[in-house]
């Protein structure tokens, strides 16, 4: 068994599924929220030739979607580490 | 040389490329047909899940329909990406982890039930079929375009194409002929973007180009003069949109669960080692997706202000149809461009409403999916480029085709032959059976792309929603709770797509008179209602599982075990 104990793979899950909900409720915010609750606020702020709120939900939303799996990717890594669970 | 010429020759070179790789790749036994023995790299298997996952409608459709939905296009931008970001985290390396080679082998260990894997099985058939008669009509209108052959012509040599790397490769051809088709569709999709972005704004980059000025010395923003231009013909304004915010939400909520649920992607986790690799070739997909899906926002704007310009003319008055560029009357012949000269003056205009409406001024018809497959020649770019597009759009059809052929014969020979109906059969008969059932798929899905229903992108609707209310909470309830039982999970899948699937037919094919704002549910249209199926989904089997027995012990304890990172089963072990 990779885990030491019962405890060592809840801290584990827990942990995991810490960084998830933090990871998704960014997902959340520059998508749905920024490209679609508050477009029409962001809309008022320009940026350079876009309003804010259409560049989120055109650019904006990918690009830190790609950043989140990436940090995902290295905190999970780390994560897999701590436990000696990595491979 | 003239563009159907190059047009041969670039699409030559590119089969010849992907024929070459399926033979190098030729499988040898059915693990290697159906996961490449574990041993494809991440990257190259990130490019070849980008590639499985831009179909011909993200190549050669999303751009057209940005370019007429302007904000409102959005939301296949967000729902796509966001549903992938949603199988990186939430599905993928759990599903890895589990280790074996399809999702409803994963439904039906998970809920220790065969009736699980049985709807589970026919969920993932009927939506690879759904997909794929869209793709086979993609490689029909892109050969009868440029090659000037007609549709039927087209989708046999697809057909053709199709079945030599697919069903004598098996997914090590596919995998890598998907990483040669990623790199032809990519620099397909760049070339004309950053041609035009340099001519129209001088930005190198398109994605920073349609936030610029433009260049004609007007010194107006690009989305400045196309929010003008579609007031003023009398369209909404083009960073407005015209749906409602809750539509708009809801939709790119039920394309975000539904596209994380696509049983084509999923799989495709399979083919690396470990589940450390499983994420960060995820990771790379996205980048891979990211750059086509950017730069496609960036291609309708330029297409719609090109499209105007061109139509209308400078002055906006409309340009003498007797002068017409070329590409006008060439897809007017394939009957994708339509011109009504409604006052008679000879001359092309383009505004908002009907052609055949006597009281609109439009008097130009423009096929939406035309959008990516003209722009090269609107903005007159050199014939090499318009050639190139056509074998972007091919690879784009394929790789996806491909894809989904795979799934359809890993569900008929092993989900429901060796797990299900005939469990003694021996390697050599599944891997024949596997065949069998890939050129079966082939053919109907050809009959399809030859005799499209006449509803195809309703058929797509209900794919996403039936997605979005099954599979996705399944998953997600089989990883995250170790207490939901088979009973709660079926309830769920049973309950979800019978309300979305009447939704979707009663709007669609029973009353499509009522399908308006004012008769949906919330203001939610058919598209959208796959979010209020998860919903329904997600609290049936909530309310089911307190009123039934226990998950057994042995199944908390496989939840358990996927939930820990190592010592992923080989990719090929059952």
């Amino acid at each position: 068994m990779a885990f030491k104990d019962e405890e060592q793979a809840k801290a584990y899950w827990a942990e995991n599924l810490a960084l998830l909900f933090k990871l998704l409720a960014i997902w959340f915010v520059v998508s749905f929220g920024f490209g679609i609750l508050l477009v029409d606020v962001l809309n008022e702020i320009r940026f350079f030739g876009f309003k804010l709120g259409f560049w989120f939900s055109q650019q904006g939303a990918i690009y830190t979607f790609v950043a989140l799996i990436f940090v995902y990717v290295f905190k999970m890594n780390t994560l897999d580490k701590k436990y000696g669970v990595d491979e | 040389m003239d563009v159907q010429t190059l047009t041969f020759i670039i699409v030559g070179l590119s089969f010849a490329l992907y024929i070459g790789i399926a033979i190098w790749a030729r499988a040898g036994s059915t693990n290697e047909f159906y996961v490449a023995g574990g041993g494809v790299p991440p990257l190259a298997n990130g490019m070849a899940t980008a590639a499985d996952w831009m179909s011909a409608a993200s190549f050669i459709s999303m751009a057209g329909i940005i370019s007429f939905a302007g904000y409102d296009g959005g939301v296949y931008l967000m729902g796509w990406t966001g549903g992938y970001v949603l199988l990186a985290l939430c599905l993928a390396p759990y599903l890895r982890k589990f280790g074996k080679f399809t999702v409803p082998d994963f439904i039906g260990d998970r809920y220790y039930s065969q009736a699980a894997r049985v709807v589970a099985i026919l969920c993932a058939i009927f939506i690879c079929f759904t997909y794929i008669a869209g793709q086979m009509r993609g490689v029909g209108v892109v050969f009868s375009r440029f090659l000037e052959v007609d549709i039927e012509t087209g989708v046999y040599i697809g057909m053709v194409i199709v079945f030599f790397y697919a069903v004598l490769g098996g997914m090590k051809g596919i995998t890598y002929t998907q990483v040669a088709q990623y790199c032809v569709l990519v620099f397909a999709y760049l070339v004309p973007a950053i041609f035009i972005s340099m001519m129209m704004t001088g930005h190198f980059f398109p994605q920073t180009g349609f936030g610029a000025t433009l260049s004609d010395g007007s010194g107006q923003f690009v989305l400045d003069k196309l929010d003008g231009l579609s007031t003023e013909l009398g369209f909404a304004q083009y960073t407005e949109g015209s749906k409602s915010m809750i539509d708009v939400f809801a939709i790119t909520g039920a394309l975000m669960v539904g596209t994380a649920g696509l049983p084509h992607v999923i799989v495709r986790f399979f083919t690396v080692p470990r589940v450390k690799d499983t994420r960060i070739s995820a990771a790379w997909t996205l980048v891979f997706i990211a750059i086509v899906y950017t730069t496609a926002p960036a291609v309708a704007s330029f297409a719609r202000v090109n499209m105007i310009d061109t139509i209308n003319g400078k002055d906006g008055s409309g340009t003498e149809y007797a002068e017409a560029p070329a590409w006008v009357k060439n897809w007017e012949r394939t009957g994708l461009i339509t011109f009504n000269d409604k006052n008679g003056d000879g001359k092309m205009f383009y505004s908002a409403g009907k052609i055949d409406d006597p009281n609109s001024a439009n008097e130009v018809k423009v096929d939406r999916d035309i959008m990516v497959l003209a722009n090269p020649e609107i903005a007159d770019l050199p014939a090499w480029v318009v050639a190139l597009v056509a074998a972007g759009g091919i690879a784009a059809a394929l790789s996806t085709t491909a894809g989904l052929l795979l799934v359809i014969s890993t569900s008929v020979s092993h989900d429901l032959l060796k797990r299900t109906l005939k469990p003694d059969i021996s390697d050599k008969q599944e891997l024949l059976a596997a065949r069998l059932a890939a050129m079966i798929a082939i053919v109907i899905s050809a009959y399809f792309g030859i005799n499209p229903p006449g509803f195809v992108a309703s058929v797509v609707a209900f794919a996403f929603g039936l997605a979005a209310a099954s599979f996705f909470p399944a998953i997600i309830m089989g990883i995250f709770s170790k207490k939901m039982n088979k009973e709660g999970a079926i309830a769920g899948m049973v309950t979800g797509i019978t309300f979305t699937a009447a939704y979707i037919i009663y709007f669609k094919f029973v009353s499509p008179e009522l399908n308006a704002p004012a008769h949906w549910l919330f203001g939610i249209s058919p598209e959208g209602i796959g979010l209020v199926g998860m919903i329904v989904n997600f609290v049936v089997a909530g309310i089911v599982l307190k009123l039934t027995a226990e998950t057994p012990v042995e199944i908390q304890e496989m939840v358990e075990g996927i939930r820990n990172p190592k010592g992923s089963s080989a990719a090929h072990a059952h």
